[in-house]
């Protein structure tokens, strides 16, 4: 769906739902995970419907992901991190799955 | 902790600039961004992006690195990766801006003068499937080369109207991307009503760049003009573009649909914070209304750049020294040591304007995209209908605000970013009233979504934190 | 279609003034006894305190001072499941009406002591009033397993309820409509005048003439009030309110300040201001209500605020309704209460009846005007 014109200068690994990818250190997570292959991301609250980024710039709210545990981050807005642990899919966030322990 | 003189929020190029001068100036400064740079959306990247230092992006883009360097240099405090979600002006006159900066945190920060800079978004482009994973809008694909250098790769259909969709088919040209078609929804009837801009534009320096672009954007790509009814197609992602020229219908595979549909002001904020917005006719869009140094009828509040009327990035940068220029008049009785620079920075400003009049009558949407059938999603969040709100128009909702009352468009996360306009037209079509008089759904803060942990430390106690 | 007004020389039997949770269910209830009935409203832009409110169908601690408003609220409580069913089959809306019991939360022992103190003097008068239970911090536990450790105990009503409030908005229109309600909008009422058939009501839609007119226009009846004869000394009343993300299920009972909506959204709210017509929200009031939720509900902290709102209730002396007809002006009434959808159920039955014969029941004899005689009129 979309490749990468720069080589990048280093790379880190981020968990995607469980499994490991080598990703462009301080690429933006929404890029990385397209790149990785992940087009749906979350699921829509009320309908259940697949969505992926949209808007790229912060304003659409669909790149919605978990990350290191808080559910519902915009994607388009973070920059990967090294060990950074996502996960996909979510419809309605679980708050007892999020309170940090 | 110490009030600022002054909060500047956005670093494009309007806040750059504005916080540029307003440091010569003598002011304190504190400029707030939620992206993670200086540069806004034309510069962004310009600093540690995929193409910082080249020339790979054209001329313009280059010109984001020098804006930059500036900005480092003025000594101006930043907050980047914070979002400002309240600006309040309290009874003294002076500012209290509520910015959430980061994990669980939020800080109130304290300002006698506030400079909105948020800039533009994309005008929502509702199509049937635009919901669909594989759909996205030609300013993310531009972001994602940008910050990124990544491309979309496979049967990539571009849709819609606008410069920015032929800006990013000739970056894509330059850099050997393959584009397989470019799908232009610009009413047949735009070139009659832009000809009367035409000796604006022939002035403008768009004139020059704009022949540019389409030449580079044309040899490369097949363009199909005078298209209407785009459908994304697919079952949980994108497979394909429907589409309808004339009397035939196509359907075209692609895995990439790349929308436009033109840039609109951001207002979320500088509604909330109370300002007085007006319909602009010809751009399609609501603005803030504001003085000459860009001050609005909230005292002290002042937009500049995109995001108070749509004038590109030069004209962004000339608002942002003139908003400079009118804080420092108001908070020290004169604008800086020379008015010569103002008067440089005005006439820059008419000069960047040129030309728009005709782009905005070009590159006009189609009615039928604005206020899109009955079965299209106009609000992603809450899963509205244009049928939903037809009905609830016929029902009696008259205005947004009933409308969203009555079928909830408008209440999701992205707080009517990606469905007020379209609400207004399909209400506006539905009822014979103008935009004008309908009036946009009230906008309220926190401007963006944030946790009710950030929401709890926005007590006075937490301003201690805000800047160390 | 409704039949034709009783008399051929006016447009509708009834107008009602005030398109809110309170005249649309009176509007309904009356097109229900066959009459014709014109709603006129505001426009877009109107303080409309149905679009912001908290959607609980609420007993518990109401009318501690007020035995009659106490169980006039039960009553509308108990005829809620009822009114629910109706409107639903009206209208093909699920109004996801719950009535499972609510609670009140206490941070300190005092305030679970001093509320179970008035809850059990009000029981203690022998009217017909709310049940309630005192629970510890167990008790709580069990009914909302995400309760905090900050939470000593609270208080459990069986009476208690929510509603889908915008939901319910909606369907009133539909329910009312659907009985061939007229609904104006764009038609604000300026004056109110006396005529032979009844009342002569212009506005910004002109003139209406209508057999009676109903002032259900919320903070509107201060000023339309007295045009009949009635004397409403409404005030506004803010409260503000954040509301969260759609999220998992996990919040099984409404408590008076915090619940979770069928949809998945927490509604957390709500504070009472006294700050004239501003309906617009304070960040330190709003960090207040935030840090009070996560208090009681510890892993709200992580949930995502994507709305915030003021809204103005609409509030009399006494906090108590008006209920009352115009001597001056016969045919003219005045409704008005700061729990328009808890009492949606008695205005469309109860009152609305009252209306359409003009008979008067001593039930609404204690919420008249004339207790507000010596109050100034606002602003
Ligand atoms: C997606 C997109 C791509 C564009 N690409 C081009 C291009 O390539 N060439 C061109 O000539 N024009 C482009 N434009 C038009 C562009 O808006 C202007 O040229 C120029 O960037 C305007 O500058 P500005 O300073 O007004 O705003 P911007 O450059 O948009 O800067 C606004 C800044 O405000 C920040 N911001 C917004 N809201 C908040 C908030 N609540 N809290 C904190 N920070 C906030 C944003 O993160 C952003 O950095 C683009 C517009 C968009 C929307
Ligand atoms: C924050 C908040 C939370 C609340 N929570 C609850 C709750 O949980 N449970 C509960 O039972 N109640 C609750 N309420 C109260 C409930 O919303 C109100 O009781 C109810 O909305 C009042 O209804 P109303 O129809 O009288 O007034 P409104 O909803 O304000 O409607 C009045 C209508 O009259 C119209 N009007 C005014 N003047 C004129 C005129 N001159 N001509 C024509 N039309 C006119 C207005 O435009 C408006 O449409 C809450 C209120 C607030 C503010």
């Amino acid at each position: 769906m979309f490749r990468r014109l720069v080589e990048p200068a280093g790379h880190v690994t981020v968990t995607i739902d469980g499994r490991p990818f080598s990703v462009a250190a301080g690429e933006t997570l929404s890029t990385a995970m397209l790149l990785a292959g992940f087009a749906g991301l979350r699921r829509s609250a009320r309908l259940g419907r697949e969505r992926g980024p949209f808007c790229g710039m912060g304003v659409c709210f669909d790149c919605l992901v978990t990350i290191d545990g808080a559910a519902n981050r915009q994607a388009c807005l973070v920059r990967v991190r090294d060990g950074m642990a996502v996960q996909t899919g979510t419809r309605l966030a679980a708050l007892a799955d999020t309170v940090p322990e | 902790m110490m009030p600022f003189d002054l909060v500047i929020v956005g670093a494009g190029p309007a806040g750059l600039r504005a916080a540029v001068e307003a440091a010569a100036g003598g002011l304190s400064v504190m400029l707030v961004d939620e992206g993670r740079e200086p540069g806004g959306q034309i510069y962004r990247g310009s600093e540690s992006g995929a193409f910082a230092g080249t020339a790979k992006l054209g001329p313009d883009y280059a010109a984001g690195a020098v804006l930059a360097a500036a900005f480092r240099a003025s000594g101006v405090q930043a907050l980047f990766g914070a979002t400002v979600i309240q600006i309040e002006r309290e009874a003294d006159g002076s500012f209290c801006v509520s910015v959430a900066t980061g994990h669980d945190k939020a800080v109130v920060i304290r300002a006698k003068v506030v400079i909105a800079a948020t800039g533009a978004q994309e005008r929502p482009f509702p199509i049937d499937g635009w919901t669909l994973p594989g759909v996205m809008t030609a300013g993310a694909a531009q972001t994602m080369l940008k910050a990124d250098g990544v491309v979309p790769d496979g049967p990539v259909v571009l849709a819609g109207t606008g410069p920015l969709l032929y800006l990013l088919a000739a970056q894509y040209a330059a850099l050997g991307v393959a584009i397989d078609t470019l799908l232009d929804t610009a009413a047949p009837g735009n070139w009659r009503r832009a000809l009367r801009h035409v000796p604006g534009f022939l002035a403008s320096r768009y004139a020059f760049k704009g022949l540019g672009l389409l030449c580079k954007a044309l040899a490369a790509t097949r363009i199909i003009r005078g298209v209407e009814a785009v459908a994304a197609i697919g079952d949980t992602r994108l497979s394909a573009v429907a589409y309808r020229k004339g009397a035939t219908e196509r359907t075209i595979p692609a895995h990439v649909l790349l929308l436009h549909h033109g840039v609109v002001p951001q207002i979320n904020l500088t509604w909330s914070a109370g300002a007085q917005h007006r319909w602009n006719a010809a751009r399609l869009a609501f603005e803030p209304v504001r003085d000459a140094s860009g001050q609005t009828d909230v005292p002290g509040l002042f937009i500049a750049g995109d995001s108070g009327g749509i004038g590109g990035a030069q004209a962004a940068e000339a608002e942002g020294a003139l908003a400079a220029f009118g804080v420092l008049r108001m908070l020290r009785g004169t604008a800086g040591d020379d008015d010569r620079t103002e008067r440089q920075w005005r006439r820059r400003l008419a000069v960047s304007l040129r030309g728009r009049a005709f782009l905005d009558a070009l590159y006009a949407p189609r009615q039928s995209h604005l206020s899109p059938p009955d079965d299209v999603i106009v609000c992603r969040c809450e899963e509205v209908t244009a049928g939903d709100i037809r009905k609830a128009v016929r029902r009696g909702a008259m205005g947004p605000n009933q409308v969203k009352a009555f079928t909830r468009a408008g209440m999701g996360p992205c707080q009517s970013r990606m469905c007020g306009l379209t609400t207004v037209a399909i209400i506006a079509a539905e009822t014979g009233q103008s935009p004008s008089d309908i009036g946009h759904m009230r906008l309220r803060a926190p401007v963006k979504p944030v946790t009710v942990a950030q929401i709890a430390s926005l007590s006075d106690t937490g301003e201690r934190s805000a800047v160390d | 279609m409704s039949p034709a007004p009783e008399r051929p020389g006016n447009d509708c039997d009834v107008a009602v003034i005030g398109g809110g949770v309170v005249g649309l269910s009176l509007a309904y209830g009356l097109a229900k006894t066959g009459l014709t009935v014109t709603i006129l409203d505001e426009g877009d832009v109107a303080h409309r305190a149905s679009r912001g409110n908290f959607g609980l169908v609420w007993v518990q601690g109401k009318g501690l001072d007020n035995p009659d408003y106490a169980s006039w609220s039960l009553a509308s409580a108990r005829a809620w499941p009822v009114f629910a069913d109706e409107i639903e089959a009206a209208t093909e809306t699920p109004l996801s009406y719950e009535q499972r019991g609510g609670l009140m939360a206490s941070l300190t022992e005092q305030d679970l002591d001093a509320r179970c103190n008035d809850l059990r003097r009000l029981h203690n008068r022998g009217r017909d009033c709310a049940d309630f239970e005192r629970l510890d911090a167990g008790g709580m536990k069990r009914l909302l397993p995400a309760i905090g450790p900050d939470v000593v105990g609270g208080t459990f009503c069986p009476h208690d309820g929510h509603v889908n409030a915008l939901r319910l908005f909606n369907a009133l229109h539909a329910a009312a409509a659907s009985l061939g309600a007229i609904y104006r909008p764009n038609a604000t009422v300026e004056a109110i005048n006396c005529r032979l058939d009844g009342f002569s009501i212009t506005g910004a839609a002109g003139e209406i003439r209508a057999g009676k007119v109903v002032l259900a226009a919320g903070l509107g009846n201060a000023r339309l009030g007295p045009m009949v004869g009635i004397h409403a000394p409404v005030r506004p009343q803010r409260g503000q309110i954040l509301v969260t993300e759609k999220l998992a299920h996990f919040l099984d009972y409404p408590l008076g300040t915090i619940r979770q909506t069928d949809e998945g959204g927490v509604m957390i709210g709500d504070s009472k201001e006294e700050v004239g017509f501003d309906n617009g929200t304070r960040h330190d009031v709003l960090a207040g209500i935030a840090a009070n939720a996560i208090r009681i509900f510890p892993l709200l902290a992580q949930a995502q605020v994507v709305r915030s709102w003021g809204a103005l209730r609409v509030m009399t002396p006494d906090g108590y309704p008006i209920y009352d007809r115009s001597v001056t002006h016969p045919g003219a009434y005045l409704v008005t209460c700061h729990s328009g959808v808890t009492l949606a159920a008695v205005h469309a039955s109860h009152v609305a009846g009252m209306i359409a014969s003009g008979d008067w029941l001593p039930d609404l004899t204690p919420f008249a005007a004339g207790r507000f005689a010596d109050v100034p009129p606002p602003g």
